[in-house]
């Protein structure tokens, strides 16, 4: 939970209130100026109307060198940053050849298979030579090779469902299943914090939508009460089917959802589940499997299970695991199954790798080293952030830990900082957060060693006094007064 | 003193006698008034209370939380999946080696007419030794989206490569070609903006014109005349055109069609109206115009002309992945409005060193692309005796579509009847040519059939096997 101090929210209004009126002041000079130059234009409607990219003219582009940052290695626990430089004030940016090496604790690496692995990479090297890049073609009609269908039965077995199938992008996943599986007649309950392709998938599919509060059962049960009861809006006919949609981890606040109270809710009532884990996959769980795993749910609770292999397998793509009906229906319908082109072979077997090494069946135990190495490194950093002082969020032994800026120009000053003292952090802004609760997330991975982390450490206390981000720090216990009190007694 | 007020309590009790006594009422105040007029105003008050009090409704009873209780215990929800009346789905192929012109079925080699690999660019030695070392280099996958350390040196290079071909500024890099459409057009149109579209366009385009939430209206597949009636009636109708984004969604070559999109006549239509062209190229990047320009090209039109062009790279550049170029503006405004670029990882860098070595190999030999168009010119005169079938792409499209001369009577039957043929070629002939698969979630109202992606890379005997045998198994189907 943020709990957010009033001075800060009040400077924080006051930086967007002073950066909002700058704005509108340029604007209304540039009218000025715009209307004497002639516009080839005429009777064209303009791309962008009115405010519509007010904020991305005057508030993203004055930090733009934040963001889109190149690099030119793997992105491993350190990568090589290419340094840029903008002519115009950060309205262009240009590439340079020099590169600095930074602490990556942005990229999306919990199990370390980002860069070359010794297992993996020969493997991916040898199925490209066989399959080459693409098939060109859709599963239906010619893109299904051999590893396609190995990859879908591992993914049921590392799971734990019946079946799978696989879409070559996660994105595409959520946005083309959710409208195969509930249309028009049918409501949606979404967690207030999903992430976007669920809202598109969801906005897509022609269904009623509602959200509950992020990670609130009670406040759902009411929700599906009051929507069961009421039926559908303006016929008041019954639902036909209503589907609960969560995430595992949450990507911008790395909390856990509360998945077995949950749960609980959506079998009284009768409410099919979704659980969308994109990030928790391979990262959290005893042995990788998940936050089923790490809650202690049964998979056959849950009557979807989708999730990706960018995370934690290093790879790209998606895959849906559900019963063998489920996933022969979304076979037959699914338009992401029957039109586009399927997975790239050798990531395919990269993820077939990864995974055979987190189960330990490439013969080795580094699997479970992995693991045990990224809930360390996780649970150590998270710990060692609150003792000096700065707001984090999340749950223990998720990977993701937002430590919150709020202030405007806290979001650069971090950012630029940072990586002057070579550690690459990631900031986020408006529009993937609130306005007001800006902040900066940093990804563990089990790639990174502890001398790393300590390193990280160092920097980013140091950066944090600088900037001014250490809103809660713990008072040291004072030995005196214990001193003092036995005196008196 | 007393009789003083006995004189005055006189003087009321007469006027009030009096006012009461007036044969024609009395005198109040100076001010004539009937007794009649009295009772009316008696009346108009009472009219104004009734007026004035607020009617009766039956008060409001929310539901005790008893009957929430059985409303939930009473309501059934439908299965998730339908009941699947039908047989079970007939398994595609799998493939045990790459998708070029040959494929290994089920130990069987087979002349592959499944990929649309029109470049030949399937097992390119070239290709594959810069993903080789790419992947040595960068690993799997990219590990983060484009605005989070996802930007990698090969991305920027792939993006500036294209541009250059293309002849345009600048250019977006998409990580699956499928959703580079669907996340485009709401990009750009936004509700209360107007969109006109031709009927035939894939699932992806119209999921992208259903989240656009745009007004949207269909011409007649391919048909100029119905595209222009349709702009005349939406200009005549719009009050400030100065307000409205206005765009018209092709494809160059239909996939569901292999019809190729008459560009001079769209922009004609386009400049005269003032809409925007929305160009999906999946299908005819790399294989139309005399540089693999596209369509473009192919119909002399200069590339300002065509606001923004769109394709994914799974086909002629045997890669994946999606691209989307234009001005400078429309460029800029997808890298913080598209959603797909947004919040999604980027492309592996592998599939972008494959992207850039298929563009050199294309700006290297320009030639395979004649050698493209003699095999689809003489593979559709060979194919154009099939008894029951009829080709209906166009001449230069490397889709050979061939329809049904005469419907069986439902689409049901159609597709049974196809798969029966494409079945058959498989097992007896050792050809793979595929039938149009249909989503139930698709609105394309076009006739199913079958399809043929024709390679460079296809040799003359490959064509003629596959000619001859569909000719047979027709033969046979249709007699």
């Amino acid at each position: 939970m943020v709990r957010l101090p009033y001075l800060t929210a009040l400077t924080t209004l006051l930086s967007y209130g002073i950066l909002f009126v700058f704005g509108h002041l340029r604007d209304f000079f540039r009218k000025i100026f715009d209307w004497s130059k002639s516009n080839n234009l005429q009777g064209y409607a303009p791309i962008c109307l009115g405010y519509e990219d007010f904020y991305t003219r005057r508030l993203y582009l004055r930090i733009q060198d934040c963001f889109g940052r190149p690099i030119s290695s793997a992105p491993d626990s350190w990568f090589d940053v290419v340094e840029r430089y903008s002519n115009d004030n950060n309205k262009t940016l240009h590439r340079t050849e020099k590169t600095t090496k930074c602490l990556n604790l942005g990229s999306y690496n919990y199990l370390g298979f980002a860069a070359a692995d010794e297992y993996c990479t020969p493997r991916v090297i040898e199925s490209l030579k066989q399959y080459s890049v693409s098939t060109c073609s859709t599963r239906v009609d010619g893109g299904t090779t051999k590893l396609h269908t190995e990859l879908e039965e591992l993914v049921a077995r590392f799971v734990g469902k019946p079946a799978a199938v696989l879409f070559g992008m996660g994105y595409v996943t959520n946005s083309a299943i959710i409208p195969a599986l509930i249309g028009k007649g049918g409501l949606i309950i979404s967690d207030s914090l999903n992430h976007n392709s669920i809202v598109n998938g969801a906005r897509g599919s022609g269904a009623t939508v509602r959200v509950f509060q992020h990670n609130n059962a009670p406040h759902l049960e009411e929700v599906l009460r009051e929507q069961i009861a009421h039926g559908q809006p303006r016929t008041h006919r019954p639902w036909k089917k209503i589907i609960v949609i969560i995430e595992g981890i949450y990507s911008m606040e790395g909390e856990l959802c509360k998945l077995p109270e949950i749960i609980a809710v959506c079998k009284k009532y009768k409410v099919y589940t979704y659980l969308d884990e994109a990030h928790s996959i391979g990262a959290v769980g005893q042995t990788g499997r998940g936050v089923c795993e790490l809650l202690g749910v049964d998979t056959a609770d849950i009557d979807i299970m989708m999730g990706t292999f960018t995370k934690s397998f290093g790879s790209c793509g998606g895959y849906i695991a559900a019963s063998k009906e489920i996933i022969q229906h979304l076979k037959r319908t699914c338009p992401a199954h029957l039109y586009a082109t399927s997975m790239s072979p050798p990531a395919v077997q990269q993820v077939i790798s990864a995974m055979k090494v987190i189960l330990g069946e490439d013969g080795t135990n580094r699997g479970a080293k992995k693991l045990a190495q990224i809930r360390e490194n996780s649970n150590f950093f998270r710990s060692e952030l609150q003792k000096m002082g700065f707001e984090v969020l999340g749950d223990n032994d998720s990977p993701i830990m937002p430590i919150m800026l709020y202030n405007p120009a806290k979001i650069p000053a971090f950012s630029r900082e940072c990586l002057h003292q070579n550690v690459a952090i990631v900031t986020v802004a408006f529009p993937a957060t609130p306005l007001l609760l800006a902040r900066a997330r940093i990804c563990i991975s089990a790639a990174h060693s502890r001398e790393d982390l300590i390193k990280a450490l160092e920097v980013i206390s140091k950066v944090g006094d600088l900037v001014g981000i250490k809103y809660f720090p713990v008072e040291p216990v004072k030995p005196n007064k214990v001193e003092h009190l036995k005196k008196i007694e | 003193m007393a009789s003083r007020i006995m004189d005055v309590i006189a003087n009321a009790l007469n006027l009030i006698t009096s006012a009461f006594d007036a044969p024609t009422g009395a005198i109040i105040f100076g001010v004539p008034i009937d007794g009649h007029l009295m009772l009316e105003a008696l009346l108009v008050m009472v009219i104004v209370f009734q007026l004035t009090k607020k009617s009766h409704k039956p008060p409001k009873k929310p539901l005790t939380e008893k009957e929430i209780d059985e409303l939930c215990d009473e309501w059934v929800p439908e299965p998730l999946t339908s009941d699947s009346t039908e047989e079970t789905m007939i398994e595609p192929p799998t493939l045990e080696s790459a998708a070029g012109p040959h494929v290994i079925v089920d130990g069987k080699d087979v002349v592959n007419f499944a990929s649309a690999n029109y470049l030949g660019l399937v097992g390119n030695k070239n290709v594959i030794d810069s993903c080789v070392g790419s992947l040595e280099k960068y690993g799997v996958g990219s590990c983060g989206p484009r605005t989070f350390y996802g930007t990698m040196d090969v991305h920027l290079d792939c993006e500036a490569r294209i541009a250059k071909l293309i002849g345009m500024p600048d250019c977006a890099l998409y990580s699956y070609g499928f959703c580079t459409i669907f996340s485009v057009i709401p990009a750009f149109s936004k509700k209360g903006d107007i969109i006109v579209a031709d009927e035939g366009v894939h699932w992806a385009v119209q999921n992208g014109l259903d989240l656009s939430r745009s007004t949207v209206f269909y011409f007649k597949h391919n048909d100029m005349k119905s595209l222009e009636a349709i702009l005349e009636k939406i200009n005549s109708r719009i009050k400030e055109p100065e307000k409205v984004r206005r765009y018209i969604v092709v494809e160059a070559i239909y996939q569901n069609s292999g019809q190729i999109a008459p560009l001079n006549e769209m922009v004609r239509l386009k400049e005269k109206h003032k809409f925007r062209i929305i160009l999906d190229e999946s299908h005819s990047f790399g294989v139309l115009g005399n540089s693999g320009r596209g369509l473009a090209e192919y119909c002399g039109v200069p590339n300002e002309k065509i606001d923004i062009i769109t394709a994914g790279m799974g086909n002629a550049l045997a890669t994946d992945g999606g691209l989307c170029t234009g001005s400078v503006g429309v460029v800029n405004h997808q890298r913080l409005m598209s959603s797909a670029y947004l919040f999604t990882a980027s492309l592996p860098p592998y599939l972008a060193s494959a992207a850039i070595g298929a563009l050199e190999y294309l700006e290297a030999n320009p030639s395979v692309l004649t050698k493209l168009r003699a095999n689809i010119a003489f593979l559709l005169k060979e194919l154009s005796d099939v008894s029951g079938l009829a080709t209906v792409s166009h001449p230069l499209s490397p889709i050979i579509f061939l329809k049904l001369k005469k419907s069986t009577g439902s689409n049901k039957t159609d597709m049974h009847l196809l798969d029966s043929i494409t079945n058959q070629v498989l097992k007896e002939h050792s050809v793979l040519i595929v039938t149009t698969k249909r989503s139930s979630l698709d609105k394309c109202p076009l006739p199913l059939g079958l399809r043929l992606f024709v390679s460079a890379s296809h040799s003359e005997s490959d064509l003629a096997k596959a000619a001859a045998s569909l000719k047979k198994v027709a033969a046979v189907a249709f007699s």
